[in-house]
């Protein structure tokens, strides 16, 4: 599937971000559907078939995590919040719900763009190839080796399943929550510290300077985000 | 008379100006003067109500006495009446005046029957004359009735010649400062008239005593006084309205009148009689008390007898003054005569004396001595009657003057005896008088007059019987020693006078210097300390201290509403006596236990006053017993809430300037705010604005590299702007509290990666060095908010250092703290700049155009306060700033 040719469903109340979206967005070949509520845009992407949706939060009749949390009950559409609310809860609330990544206004339609490459990425690659490959990071799915720069690392199990999901999703922001959920389960779910020792064990075997990570960067107070090149 | 006195007294222009202004607003009070019940003054005050009526005026009855006659009755028909309260005491229903209610009616005229009625107990004024000036405050005229013998200065003339005392009257100013008397006069035979057809109401119980009263001398002597209480009132009417027209009058030169109060129950009498004296001279009057050492040897009762005399001389208008001076009859006569003097007093009164001449003879006499004295001065001697009944005394409250005193006195006699008896064999009988002398000193000194005296007399015959020839018989065989007897008692008896008033002084001296002190230390701790609570607690422990009483002070709310500020710990106050407390405030003047308003409440409530007003109100709770505060410890007590008043003025006034000072800090910064707002918003916009309509304008050729160079200004400018809306969001969440510290152990070294990787784009010139001490503890810390500082922190950094220059970042524990540390090698800061650049929109002025709010440090302050740590800056040594984030580890 091509970057081209796909349906984008923008919703946003406000007539200019929408006019700005279709635009640009438009300029590089997507066709786009525009609504102005939470209602209209559950109506579109049951009615129509639409392969990403921006929504915004601040909708006039629905919020958009319940849009989000709605719309996750029967698709697994890439949703990309996009909001200008800034604080951390918001965002984790939006993520938590289904969300695939989330955009503060204003932003660089270039960080959209990039962001929607990865959300689209991710629902290509479903079925999951046995080895991912990034910046010279290496993991085999199958052997459960991790390499760098083609020297192998030693990872305890639960730092190979963190990375394992981080990677799963990789670009894409992981809460804190989510990890303590897959890695740990669901009894774990508010023990961040812990998960916080981790992520540092982690970084201290596969980054190359630990105080600089390049591949697993910090979303402050909301989780963690493998970072694709 | 020269030309100059012809001119109005500015004096008198300017008092009766504030009088009329006074009574503007002020109700009018028209008192309608009788001399006997009967002569129809109820009937007179109705029918001018009525008249009133007629002329449209607002009337209703406030309070009306008919006694059931039907022509009284008929004449109050057609007026409004607002019903009586009814207040139980003792199981007995009482009705009264409902004062609040006619407040509430606001009528321009009530009518208030009786004025010198006794309240039922619990109302709110003991005395219905102050419902009535209650009234008169809210602005309603009053028509009231009052017979003469109820006016308090001839209240006991009136008793003098009709027999029967009346108890209730009301002070003489109440009359002097009504607006109008009206006389309501009925010859004495048609009054016994009257008597005789029913027509007068007479009370069943006290028959007789009414028929005693209504004798025709009686009446005859009652109506003299009454008119002549008219024409005085008129007459001084006439005479201010002379003064202050400057129409010359035969007037004497103004006279100053003096009272001098002794502690006795003719004390009463004695400032009633200088009250008329004073009204016939139209002379302004002061009543002095002089208290003596001696006072406090005097029983309690006596000493209420001089502080009930004084508080009537300033019911009835006088200034009151108590002097200290000896007990001596000529010290007192001084004293007296020096104040007179000071004070330009024309002529003093003084009671005839009391004591049986022998005495006077013995002590002398304070009335002979003022005479002796006066030089210009006139004196008055005024008869004082015996009292009905002399009052039991209590026993002095000498500590030594009982039964075993007197005992001990004569057991030290007895041992001077025996001493006698030792040494009597080598010496002469006339050297063992010394002894003796020793035994009457020792006596005087540590048991009091006396046990002195009485030792003194013991020891002579004691001498006599056992030393003096022939031995063992009182009889003396040698005249000479008639003398030494004589020389015994009489050295004796001196002795023990001046040893004991010695003592006594010594005893006054340290009670009125303990007093002194009491105030002294009070002045002292008051200046000492700031603030209102220590103020007042303060206040509240001194009092307590001083005169063993519980204290409260109430301070007003911003609503004007009163408010328990402090109190002694044990009390607790009820919401009726905070009812007593407010009006004391309103009002300006006492109220509660031992005052005229309210006197059922359960403490003094005595409005602490100063020049600007009144700041509060001070409630003393008085211990077991119920005696009135002497005059010395009133004194005190109102020089202590003086003093009380002023600190707690002191207190709000630094509260206020405070308060304006914070105002104006809040405008200074509001105005900071706008600048801010006005330029950092607008230049952003300013260059966007421009790149934009540059790129939008067709006639304009661009090249390719022009283009991107605006497009890339549009945004960087863009991203200034959103930066400091940022910045004005999160300053504005900080000062609203909306900022809630969401705290878990977080990795120091992830929040610090964490900031540098947000601070991406712009840290690119600089070498940052990392130094993290490896046995970092997580700390508990809002991840983002302290992420938010560190970015803040080192753009600023960034910002004021020269490009290429490294960063230097370190973390380490230090004693209890996380410190993280932010060195940069730039400008660095003026000193007297390093404590103000976490001010809000503080920037240090610098030439170079470096873009921010200002705000940045400041609000990485609030985080970290709100942290429980601290921030600071300062500068290295080879140049550049080190700013100091301090955590606690918890």
């Amino acid at each position: 599937m091509s970057d081209t040719d796909l349906n984008i469903l923008v919703v946003d109340d406000e007539p200019a971000i929408r006019r700005f979206l279709r635009a640009s967005l438009g300029a590089h070949g997507y066709s786009i559907t525009e609504t102005a509520t939470g209602e209209d845009a559950l109506r579109v992407v049951a009615t129509s078939h639409q392969d990403i949706v921006i929504l915004d939060l601040g909708l006039p009749d629905i919020d958009g995590v319940e849009v989000t949390r709605r719309l996750r009950e029967w698709t697994t559409i890439p949703i990309i919040i996009l909001s200008v609310r800034e604080h951390e809860n918001d965002k984790i609330a939006a993520l938590d719900a289904g969300a695939d990544d989330y955009l503060t206004k204003p932003f660089g339609i270039g960080e959209l763009m990039a962001r929607m490459r990865v959300a689209l990425r991710r629902t290509a690659q479903d079925t999951s190839e046995p080895v991912f490959e990034s910046d010279g990071l290496m993991m085999d799915f199958v052997h459960r080796e991790v390499k760098i720069n083609d020297q192998p690392v030693t990872l305890t199990p639960t730092e190979y399943d963190l990375l394992r999901t981080l990677v799963k999703h990789a670009g894409k922001v992981i809460t804190h929550h989510q990890l303590l959920r897959t890695v740990w389960g669901n009894a774990y779910e508010s023990e961040t510290h812990i998960l916080q020792v981790n992520i540092s064990n982690l970084r201290h075997k596969i980054e190359p300077d630990p105080f600089r990570p390049v591949y697993i960067v910090t979303e402050p107070g909301v989780g963690y985000r493998f970072k694709v090149s | 008379m020269s030309p100059e006195s012809n001119r109005p007294d500015p004096d008198k222009l300017l008092e009766q100006l504030q009088k009329e202004e006074q009574s503007a607003k002020r109700g009018r009070l028209k008192i309608f003067l009788g001399y006997a019940a009967g002569v129809g003054k109820t009937y007179a005050m109705l029918e001018a109500a009525r008249q009133r009526k007629l002329e449209g005026i607002d009337v209703v009855i406030g309070y009306l006495e008919t006694h059931k006659r039907v022509e009284t009755e008929r004449i109050a028909q057609g007026l409004e009446t607002i019903p009586r309260k009814s207040i139980t005491y003792h199981d007995v229903t009482l009705t009264e005046m409902d004062a609040d209610s006619i407040l509430a009616r606001q009528p321009k005229l009530a009518l208030v029957d009786e004025l010198a009625h006794t309240n039922a107990p619990g109302s709110r004024h003991p005395k219905r004359y102050l419902d009535v000036e209650e009234l008169l405050e809210a602005g309603i005229d009053v028509y009231s009735t009052l017979n003469v013998q109820h006016i308090e200065s001839l209240n006991d003339v009136v008793a003098q010649i009709t027999g029967v005392l009346v108890r209730e009257t009301i002070p003489d100013r109440v009359i002097d400062e009504a607006n109008e008397l009206e006389l309501v006069d009925l010859p004495p035979e048609e009054l016994l008239t009257r008597l005789r057809e029913g027509k007068v109401y007479v009370p069943d119980q006290a028959a007789r005593a009414i028929q005693d009263f209504f004798r025709k001398g009686n009446l005859t002597a009652l109506r003299e006084m009454t008119m002549r209480r008219a024409a005085e009132r008129v007459n001084d009417q006439m005479r201010s309205y002379m003064q202050t027209q400057a129409i010359a009058g035969p007037w004497a030169a103004t006279e100053r009148l003096l009272v001098c109060i002794s502690p006795n129950p003719l004390g009463e009498r004695l400032v009633r009689s200088a009250r008329r004296l004073a009204d016939e001279l139209n002379a302004e009057w002061m009543a002095v008390y002089i208290q003596t050492p001696h006072d406090i040897t005097l029983p309690q009762q006596k000493r209420d007898f001089a502080t009930s005399s004084l508080r009537l001389a300033e019911e009835l208008g006088a200034r009151t003054v108590v002097l200290p001076s000896h007990s001596s009859a000529i010290a007192l006569a001084n004293t007296v005569i020096s104040f007179a003097h000071k004070n330009n007093v024309t002529k003093i009164v003084a009671g005839k004396p009391m004591r049986p001449r022998w005495m006077e003879l013995l002590r002398g006499s304070f009335v002979d001595e003022l005479i002796h004295r006066s030089g210009d001065i006139d004196i008055y001697v005024v008869p004082t009657m015996e009292p009905a009944h002399v009052p039991p005394e209590e026993n002095p409250l000498h500590p030594h003057s009982r039964v075993s005193a007197y005992l001990l006195s004569l057991f030290l006699v007895v041992a001077a005896t025996g001493v006698g008896y030792l040494i009597g064999r080598n010496i002469s009988p006339t050297n063992l008088v010394m002894v003796y002398l020793l035994a009457v000193v020792l006596s005087a000194v540590y048991l009091g007059r006396g046990p002195s005296i009485l030792a003194s007399l013991t020891s002579v015959l004691a001498f006599d019987f056992f030393f003096v020839p022939p031995r063992y018989t009182f009889a003396i065989a040698d005249t000479e020693y008639l003398l030494t007897f004589t020389g015994l008692l009489l050295v004796g008896t001196v002795i023990s006078y001046l040893t004991v008033q010695v003592r006594e002084q010594a005893n006054a001296a340290q009670t009125r210097d303990a007093q002194s002190a009491a105030l002294y230390e009070f002045g002292r701790d008051l200046t000492a300390i700031v603030g209102l609570d220590a103020i007042a607690q303060t206040i509240i422990t001194h009092i307590s201290q001083t005169f063993n009483r519980d204290a409260v002070i109430f301070l007003p709310e911003e609503n004007g509403s009163l408010k328990v500020y402090a109190s002694s710990p044990a009390l607790t106050i009820a919401d009726n006596e905070l009812a007593v407390a407010d009006w004391a405030f309103k009002r300006g003047q006492v109220a509660g236990r031992g005052s005229d308003t309210l006197p059922d409440a359960s403490m003094r409530y005595q409005p602490l006053q100063t020049a600007s007003g009144i700041v509060g109100v001070l409630g003393i709770k008085p211990g077991d017993s119920s005696h009135y505060l002497t005059p010395d410890q009133r004194r005190t007590l109102d020089a202590f809430a003086n003093q009380a008043a002023i600190a707690i003025e002191r207190a709000r006034l630094v509260d206020q300037a405070r308060q304006t000072e914070i105002l104006e800090i809040t405008d200074k910064l509001q105005s900071a705010l706008l600048n801010s707002i006005s330029h950092d918003l607008r230049t952003p916009l300013v260059s966007i604005t421009g790149a934009l309509s540059s790129l939008a304008e067709d006639s304009i050729s661009l090249n390719d590299a022009t283009r991107r160079s605006l497009i890339e200004t549009a945004r960087g400018e863009a991203d200034r702007l959103n930066r400091l809306v940022g910045n004005l969001l999160d300053m504005t969440r900080l000062e609203a509290g909306a900022v809630r510290v969401q705290a878990e152990p977080c990795d120091v070294q992830d929040v610090i990666g964490s900031a540098l990787e947000q601070l991406e784009a712009r840290k690119e010139d600089h070498p940052i060095n990392l130094n993290i001490s490896p046995e970092l503890p997580f700390v508990s810390m809002d991840f983002v908010l302290i992420s938010r500082v560190l970015v803040n922190v080192i753009d600023n950094a960034l910002k004021y250092s020269p490009p290429g220059s490294p960063i230097d970042i370190e973390a380490h524990p230090a004693s209890g703290y996380v410190e993280i540390e932010v060195a940069d090698r730039g400008i660095g800061i003026p000193k007297e700049d390093l404590a103000r650049i976490f001010d809000k929109f503080y920037r240090v002025q610098r030439p170079d155009n470096i873009t921010g709010t200002g705000l940045g440090l400041s609000i990485s302050k609030g985080i970290v306060e709100a942290h429980g740590g601290f921030i600071a800056a300062e500068n290295q040594p080879g140049g550049g700033t080190i700013i100091t984030i301090a955590l606690p580890i918890k």
